[in-house]
């Protein structure tokens, strides 16, 4: 077999079952290539010794005909999965050193099902950012390139500060980067307002925020724990829904994962949308909204059309309202939910003279800039004779945001279309330095989803007319993520699979 | 609604983060920026609305008040920067 990373997830799985492939050659192949590609900044942390002994297991199993739906698959794992004995920081400072002496729910089903950990994954600090840029390990490149740029040109910029070269959108733009350049089968990400479809988007790659409480938080380090929702990325839509399966389920040690059956994702792929009604909520046309995206939009919908499917214009009335509540329920969320640095029991610790000057100088060096600003805002609207202009009206505004889409599903709509992006990758540096909430509108198209628990998929449908990737979203029921794959399949079948960058790096 | 400086500081006081004499305009600039960008939300009518508690509709459960995966005193301040004799240290709290 040539080039063993450029297989899917599904077709190496079916060469393994096969024998026509080792786990250990897959996952030997993968840890040369993310040595090669470490000036991306993808990985912060490689695991080949773990990674290649959860191979030679998986083979051990595989010789004798068994093992578990993802045997001697070699996955990315986002820094915010807690993972035994290794580095877990979602990627900030103030958790210096730490390394958990337990697993994420999530990362010990894909071990139970046999996937091979090959490291962790760079992230946004806490998965607050859209680009990846407020890392404390720095921003990671996309191994998309500008327009009119060659390798050269991007080595030359990887070695210095990465100006000029793309972002991989954020918050899991390691785990984007990672799938996108043929570092892992697939990644796991996380979404709390579009941190697993924008980078997918962004990519050319697949991502899924499912519904809420279908994968358990647990030993996931929470940034806003009532929109916070793990997921895959991976570079086909089966590849996401083979991996989801593993991930998703019940979890008594959350209460609100939801204690329901988790369906073999993988069998929605093919199905027949013919007679699916797909709604077109007219508020996404935002003004200003670039040709290109409209184009994408409109191929989506001729796309879906195509395949027998029945468009219906809808109306989701609280759309715009979305991103400003969004900035001010997760805030306060994670103003509360990163209380808990404070240098005693884990992490960073900054001395001071007293236990208050000690907390207060621990979060100042351990915080990046982003993270305190949303933590102060945080703390503002959460703060006596605030609360209730600011927090409870955001939570109102959410009952609004969720009741739309109820009213929309109500009329028969099974899944909705919308672009998952405004536009395409931007540069690094290029964006929010001036003003944060330049950087939030990135998110415009997905947060409502997260407000309302709902599941989303992001998938490849177009190319920018600087041709870097362009992805539609598709919004569904609660807990019907089935029908996002079978309508996501449907629509990466008629774009054709993106054709992903060759190594330049 | 906007904040002043002395607001920034009483804001960061509460949030436990420790702020300079320089940072406090800029960040006086940006918390402005996201209270400005959050404004609208004052002109949806929200008489009658309930506030949302849970996304999704969940059942609370319950569980047995019982030790269920208690890994050792040396496991749970192993990742502590300063401890001592399986205790948490900090600086002098009570005089």
């Amino acid at each position: 077999m040539t080039d063993v990373t450029r297989l899917t997830l599904a077709e190496a799985r079916d060469a393994l079952q096969s024998k026509k492939l080792s786990a250990t050659e897959l996952t030997q192949a993968h840890l040369s290539a993310i040595e090669k590609a470490r000036a991306l900044n993808a990985y912060i942390v490689e695991t080949p010794d773990q990674a290649l002994a959860m191979a030679k297991a998986s083979d051990e199993k595989l010789a004798k005909g068994q093992g578990g739906p993802l045997e001697g698959i070699p996955l990315g794992i986002k820094d915010l999965y807690a993972t035994k004995g290794v580095h877990t920081q979602s990627c900030s400072h103030i958790l210096d050193g730490f390394k958990p002496a337990y697993e994420s729910t999530v990362t010990s089903q894909l071990w139970r099902d046999g996937a091979v950990m090959l490291g962790k994954l760079n992230m946004d600090e806490f998965a607050m950012g859209s680009s990846n840029e407020t890392s404390y390990y720095g921003p990671v490149a996309s191994p998309w390139l500008p327009k009119g740029r060659d390798g050269a040109w991007a080595r030359q910029q990887l070695a210095g500060d990465k100006k000029g070269l793309l972002v991989p959108g954020g918050s899991s733009g390691g785990s984007a980067a990672a799938v996108a350049a043929h570092l892992c089968l697939g990644a796991t990400a996380s979404d709390t307002g579009g941190s697993i479809r924008q980078p997918a988007a962004f990519t050319g790659t697949v991502g899924i925020k499912p519904t809420y409480g279908r994968c358990s938080r647990w030993g996931m380090v929470a940034f806003a724990s009532s929109l916070d929702q793990a997921g895959p990325i991976a570079r086909t839509v089966r590849d996401c829904a083979i991996m989801l399966r593993s991930m998703a389920g019940h979890d008594p040690k959350d209460a609100t994962s939801i204690d329901a059956p988790v369906p073999n994702y993988e069998e929605s792929l093919g199905r027949s949308i013919k007679g699916k009604k797909i709604g077109i909520p007219k508020e996404y046309r935002v003004e200003g909204m670039s040709a290109e995206i409209e184009k994408l939009w409109s191929d989506g919908i001729a796309f879906l059309k195509a395949a027998g499917a029945e468009i219906v214009d809808i109306s989701l009335p609280h759309t715009k309202t979305a991103l400003p509540a969004y900035y001010i329920v997760a805030p306060a969320e994670a103003s509360s939910n990163l209380a808990r640095y404070d240098g005693v029991r884990y992490g960073l610790r900054v001395p001071g003279k007293d236990i208050s000057d000690m907390y207060e100088k621990t979060r100042r060096a351990g915080f990046g800039s982003e993270v305190r600003r949303r933590i102060m805002i945080g703390t503002y609207v959460l703060s006596a004779g605030y609360y209730d202009a600011y927090y409870v009206r955001a939570q109102k505004i959410r009952t609004l945001i969720k009741r739309d889409f109820e009213l929309a599903y109500a009329q028969g709509i099974d899944a909705i279309l919308t672009p998952a992006t405004p536009s395409a990758a931007f540069g690094i540096g290029e964006k929010g330095s001036a003003d944060p909430v330049e950087m939030y509108l990135n998110d415009v198209f997905t947060v409502t989803v997260n407000m309302a628990g709902l599941p989303g998929i992001a998938v490849p449908a177009g190319l920018s007319a600087d041709g870097l990737p362009l992805g539609l979203q598709l919004i569904g029921r609660p807990f019907d993520e089935e029908t996002l794959f079978s309508i996501a399949g449907v629509i990466e079948e008629a774009a054709g699979r993106t054709v992903l960058p060759q190594a330049w790096w | 609604m906007s904040v002043d400086q002395a607001t920034v500081r009483r804001i960061a006081h509460l949030a436990r983060i420790a702020v300079s004499d320089e940072e406090v305009p800029h960040l006086q600039n940006e918390l402005n920026a996201m209270l400005a960008f959050v404004e609208e939300l004052s002109a949806v009518d929200v008489e009658g609305v309930e506030p949302m508690t849970s996304v999704i509709p969940m059942k609370m459960v319950w569980r047995k008040d019982a030790v269920t995966d208690h890994a050792g005193a040396s496991t749970v301040v192993g990742n502590a920067p300063v401890s001592e004799d399986h205790f948490f240290t900090v600086p002098k709290v009570v005089e």
